[in-house]
């Protein structure tokens, strides 16, 4: 194992991040407290409360999930696209590095990103709402393994990606819609029959639920199927890294 | 002494169906400083990245330092050292930061001295605090040369080194590869610029259409194929060429006033002496006498259009 590169690649992304705070922090922590005024408070004061649940903390784990998987998303797929796009990615591919420790620097640069944020996002959110966390250990590991899954489909997008266009196709067009229909600021005993249905085929669905769970032990799906889920979306991302290592796939052609 | 690059019957068959390398053999000895020459879409930038592991080869093989860049990929990137022909720089990174993180990526654990000696070899030391974006193109051809050097390879390969900067960079540049190859270093570089294989390389390759056209010795080449022009200035102007110096080659230029004489140092007679008889004996009366030995660029230019 070339630990020395996985902490070069991690540093060197990690040091990104300071140089561009304010748009790696404090933008995503901004945007996430406007919904809490909105939502939590403005509007959120005027619902009821959701199996027992006041809106405003209701809407907290999908909020957290919202920019968790955002930035990910976002981190994840710049850090390899950034140095394709500059031809940089020459140095990567020509080092003493095997496809594990890339994705180790990479992926764990951009996981560490998504929840320092989401962890702001968590304390800011307890500023405005009052936030009860029952199981801990398993929010931690909804969060942690929420984290990873999604940097490494940022880090696919960015192999796959051939333009900023592409780049910012999934994250722009695709996530926020399935965040949003994924339960965030409801629960889908609230939809009719047929959408509930339609709910259940959205992965995001289980993400939220089950991060919702640890913390209020209210869940539209199983908290062991929404983990299931989880560990499922990340094997299959780990067997097509494993072919686009395998393949230099829009890498090593 | 086993070759420390040996490359064997290597195809490079890109997906659009262009084939970049057709069947090409080299070895490169330890130590010694080969130019490769070739005009674009000869083949030399991916010849040099499937040997640095950028590009996978379709066939053949390619071995470094005895390992295979493809199976033992650790062992051959560790010791090779590698400078891009595009000036591809992480712009908002400081020259100290990016030259450690190029160390770093090759399992060298960081080394402040070896930095410090590289970045004041290439005479960066005083901008090492500098960000990429602020530095000349010179400047940060440099940088891509003290990243490459950062982990101490064995082996340098010099895409273009010196495409687009100006002649006395050129030069410093030249001294930098003098330097290196005194510390025995192997460089293989590749150019447009006949004068640097010219000037700093052991042996010349020429590559072409994705093969290996040939691969000699520098003073070997030039004494093979080099050609010498005689130049005959005369006295009094000539409109044709008398009948009794017709079996000779000769042209005449400057409106009469000069015969130019090609003839191959290789061959056993060079036939000089019995020109200048034939000369005085047509009644050719002569002014001076001066003679030009073929460059590397003749050679290349004959090699690539005779083959085209």
């Amino acid at each position: 194992m070339n630990l020395e590169a996985v902490k070069s690649i991690y540093f060197f992304e990690m040091a990104r991040t300071r140089r561009t705070l304010l748009q790696s922090v404090v933008s995503p922590v901004i945007s996430t407290s406007l919904y809490f005024i909105v939502f939590g408070a403005a509007v959120g004061s005027r619902i009821q409360e959701i199996d027992g649940v006041s809106y405003g903390a209701f809407i907290t784990p999908g909020l957290i999930m919202l920019t968790l998987l955002t930035q990910c998303i976002g981190n994840g797929s710049f850090g390899i696209y950034f140095p394709k796009f500059t031809g940089t990615i020459y140095e990567i591919l020509s080092s003493p590095v095997s496809m594990t420790e890339i994705v180790l620097g990479y992926v764990g640069a951009a996981a560490t990103k998504g929840l320092m944020i989401g962890t702001i996002i968590l304390g800011t959110a307890a500023l405005f709402v009052d936030l009860h966390i029952a199981h801990p250990l398993v929010m931690i590991l909804f969060f942690v393994l929420t984290a990873i899954t999604f940097s490494l489909f940022g880090f696919i997008i960015g192999i796959w990606a051939k333009d900023f266009e592409q780049l910012n196709l999934i994250p722009m067009l695709v996530i926020p819609p399935l965040v949003f229909l994924g339960g965030s600021f409801y629960s889908i005993d609230m939809l009719p029959p047929f959408w509930q249905a339609v709910s259940h085929f959205n992965p995001v669905l289980y993400l939220i639920s089950g991060f919702r769970w640890s913390f209020f032990e209210i869940a539209d799906v199983n908290p062991v199927v929404s983990f299931s889920i989880i560990i499922v979306f990340l094997a299959v991302l780990m067997g097509l890294l494993t072919w686009i290592f395998r393949t230099g796939y829009r890498l090593r052609n | 002494m086993a070759p420390i690059v040996s490359v064997s019957n290597l195809v490079k068959t890109y997906a659009s169906g262009f084939q970049a390398l057709k069947d090409v053999s080299l070895e490169i000895e330890e130590g010694e400083i080969l130019a490769l020459l070739g005009p674009n879409g000869a083949g030399k930038t991916t010849l040099i990245s499937i040997i640095c592991g950028i590009v996978n080869p379709t066939s053949g093989e390619v071995r470094v330092g005895g390992y295979d860049v493809v199976r033992d990929f650790r062992e051959t990137r560790s010791i090779i050292g590698l400078v891009p022909q595009e000036l591809t720089t992480d712009q908002f990174e400081t020259v100290w930061n990016t030259v450690s993180f190029s160390r770093g990526l090759h399992g060298k654990k960081p080394d402040p001295a070896h930095i410090e000696k590289v970045l004041k070899d290439l005479s960066l030391y005083d901008k090492k605090d500098n960000m990429l974006r602020e530095l000349s193109g010179g400047m940060k051809r440099r940088v891509l040369i003290a990243k490459a050097l950062s982990h101490e390879p064995r082996i340098l390969f010099l895409d273009e080194p010196t495409a687009g900067v100006d002649v006395n960079l050129r030069k410093d540049m030249w001294q930098v590869v003098e330097r290196l190859r005194e510390t025995g270093v192997t460089i293989i570089l590749t150019t447009h610029y006949i004068e640097e294989a010219e000037e700093i390389a052991d042996r010349v390759g020429v590559i072409n259409g994705g093969k290996i056209l040939l691969i000699e010795q520098k003073t070997d080449l030039m004494k093979k194929l080099g050609r010498k022009e005689l130049r005959v200035d005369l006295q009094e102007p000539i409109s044709t060429i008398p009948e009794t110096l017709s079996t000779y080659e000769l042209t005449i230029e400057d409106e009469g006033h000069s015969l130019i004489y090609d003839y191959n140092t290789a061959s056993e007679r060079t036939g000089i002496t019995t020109l200048l008889t034939a000369l005085a004996e047509a009644g050719i009366r002569l002014k001076d006498i001066s003679t030009r030995q073929s460059s590397l660029e003749d050679i290349f230019v004959e090699l690539v259009g005779a083959r085209a």
